[in-house]
């Protein structure tokens, strides 16, 4: 029996290329960064206990003592914020993560089941839309109670639909596909078609929406802190802050000053990590082997 | 060549198929009553033009017909076993297993995103328990099997990083991998250029001599057909209407549209400068209802009873069946163009 050679062989290409990394992806995740560390590293960096009250020193501007200034119970703004972050990012992080995990897991039966399964389900997303996210999560934190918990749960509800919509959209593109057809011809179970033959094609978009999702997150969180529905006092939360200042503005513009541009850093931070990924993640931009 | 004894029951046996899209009023039937057998190790082809139900048929054998079609046999047995009352997971065990197939462009039927080995181990995990090292090296073995150029790289690379030819080789190894008893190859050349055809047929034969499975070809392609099918069942609008050994369906067609198929293809060979004659119109389409012969308005040969009765597919000859009122006339060259002379 003759050997039967291929006659195109292309070389293989070698593992493991490199895409260029993005600037917007760079200077973002330098931010995010430095924030997160300040955060971690806040008990080490804070010069005062976030709820130690300087009576004697209170609403004041920036100073060689209270780097930051202080509120009107005279903590110092600078410590507050270096623990406020923490609720902040914790709750941000868990609340995209969680939507980001069910979204996905609602999108991909609704898209795979399709019938009576995608119309219920999708009914409930276009619930879940129709209400602006800060509104929905606001009611939710009613019904739950205020509290880290509760933020967490109402911000990843509110959220959900963003990573159900993409998951949904390319199951559907995918279940009819033939790759899909082919697996299945060869045994393979639902579950399995899922996780291995749609779930891979979602990643990179659910990895832009989860980038796009967190800075809203951030500023949900903040939100329902101001609101006096996230962390409560005295523990200090971003939101939290900002409202304690809101009353003593024209006495002292520190106190609020420094929560908005901390929100407005931490916020910045994350949309160009999203920017940044979205190019790098971009079909049309990418090379080869992507 | 020894003669082998005639099997007491076929491997594959599928009596009065019949697929349909929709309901009730609306219902457009788009396979109507199909019956195949195909023996161990044999070859059988199911020929015909796009949209005549050849690759429903061959989804219907694995129950994956799609979403809003439904599809129901009288009989549908593999090596005995009855299929018909299997659920999901039971068709499950069988597909890739018992049957496997092969489609006709690999480069939309591998997922891009895994490697070809992953997708090789996916199928031995599946139905053969293997795992992990014993997986990869059976992997790299199967590529070795369809001759794959330094399989033990390739196993790691993924479909983008190959050409056609080797795509399809390694869907074939896929495919091939829980060692199937039939492999259904739909259109596996259709999609390659004509050198690489030759190769993946010549393949295809030599895998299916050396494992001894039986295959189920469907194909538009004569010219593959005549050269390694064993019998050909020619399909026109969701039915067969003729069935017979390869060498008696190239030279005494009993059907005129399989003539007319004929007609179609040019014989190299031949020193005769035979123009090549197009089939006129066009099939009809899924759900048209057409009273009689559903080939009689393209039928160079239609006379009155075609317009009112449809033909049975009945016996014409040893192993022969055609669906014709005039199958003898057509069989002895009525019509033909040398008849014309």
């Amino acid at each position: 029996m003759a050997a039967i050679q291929a006659l195109d062989v292309p070389a293989a290409t070698p593992k493991g290329q490199r895409v260029p990394l993005d600037r917007r992806l760079l200077v973002g995740g330098v931010g995010l960064a430095i924030i997160v560390l300040a955060a971690l590293a806040a008990p080490l960096i804070a010069p005062f206990n976030p709820i130690e009250q300087h009576l004697d020193a209170r609403l004041q501007g920036p100073s060689g003592t209270y780097l930051l200034g202080t509120d009107n119970l005279g903590r110092d703004t600078l410590s507050r914020l270096l623990y406020g972050l923490r609720p902040s990012l914790i709750s941000g992080l868990a609340a995209v993560a969680l939507a980001a995990v069910s979204g996905t897991v609602v999108g991909m039966l609704a898209g795979y089941f399709g019938r009576w399964a995608d119309a219920v389900l999708s009914r409930l997303l276009d619930l879940l839309i129709a209400w602006p996210t800060i509104f929905l999560a606001l009611a939710l934190v009613l019904v739950i109670g205020p509290g880290q918990f509760g933020v967490v749960l109402a911000i990843a509800l509110a959220e959900l639909p963003i990573f159900a919509r993409v998951m949904r959209a390319i199951t559907l593109s995918n279940v009819r596909g033939e790759h899909v057809e082919a697996a299945r011809s060869m045994g393979a179970s639902a579950p399995r078609i899922m996780v291995r033959h749609i779930f891979p094609f979602a990643l990179s978009p659910l990895l832009v929406q989860f980038a796009i999702a967190a800075p809203l997150a951030v500023v949900a969180e903040a939100s329902l802190g101001y609101l006096g529905l996230g962390t409560q006092p005295p523990a200090p939360s971003l939101g939290g802050i900002l409202s304690d200042a809101e009353l003593y503005l024209s006495q002292t513009y520190s106190a609020a000053v420094f929560p908005i541009l901390t929100i407005a850093l931490l916020v910045l931070s994350l949309t160009l990590i999203a920017d940044g990924l979205q190019k790098m993640l971009d079909p049309r931009g990418a090379p080869v082997g992507l | 060549m020894s003669v082998q004894p005639a099997s007491a029951q076929p491997l594959l046996e599928v009596r009065d198929l019949r697929v349909s899209f929709g309901e009730g009023e609306s219902e457009r039937v788009a396979v109507h009553g199909v019956s195949l057998t195909v023996r161990e190790g044999e070859t059988v082809a199911l020929v015909g033009e796009s949209g005549c139900g050849k690759s429903l048929t061959s989804l219907a054998l694995l129950k994956l017909t799609p979403g809003g079609s439904s599809a129901t046999a009288d009989v549908l047995s593999l090596d005995g076993d009855d299929l018909t009352g299997l659920d999901e997971d039971q068709m499950s065990n069988i597909r890739g297993k018992r049957i496997a197939m092969v489609f006709q462009n690999p480069m939309s039927a591998l997922n891009p995103v895994l490697t070809i080995g992953h997708q090789i181990t996916e199928v031995l995990r599946r139905h053969m328990g293997l795992r992990g090292k014993a997986a990869r090296a059976r992997a790299v073995e199967m590529l070795e099997l369809v001759e794959m150029p330094d399989p033990a790289s390739r196993v790691n690379q993924y479909p983008h990083q190959m050409s056609g030819g080797m795509r399809q080789r390694a869907m074939i190894a896929v495919a091939l991998s829980a060692g199937p008893d039939l492999l259904i190859a739909d259109e596996p050349t259709t999609a390659l250029d004509v050198t690489l055809q030759a190769q993946v047929m010549d393949l295809l034969q030599r895998l299916q001599k050396e494992l001894g499975m039986a295959v189920l070809l469907i194909s538009h392609d004569l010219g593959v057909v005549a050269e390694v099918a064993d019998e050909v069942n020619v399909m026109y609008a969701g039915r067969i209407v003729e069935r017979a050994d390869a060498r008696t369906l190239f030279r005494e067609p009993a059907h005129p549209y399989t003539r007319a198929l004929l007609q179609t293809v040019r014989d190299l060979e031949s020193a005769d400068t035979v123009d090549l004659a197009p089939i006129p119109g066009a099939p009809p389409a899924l759900g048209q209802v057409i009273p009689g012969c559903s080939f009689a308005p393209r039928c160079p040969l239609v006379f009155d009873r075609c317009h009112v009765e449809s033909p049975p597919l009945r016996t014409v000859g040893p192993n022969h069946e055609a669906a014709c009122h005039i199958a003898e006339e057509v069989m002895s060259g009525k019509g033909s163009p040398d008849d014309r002379v």
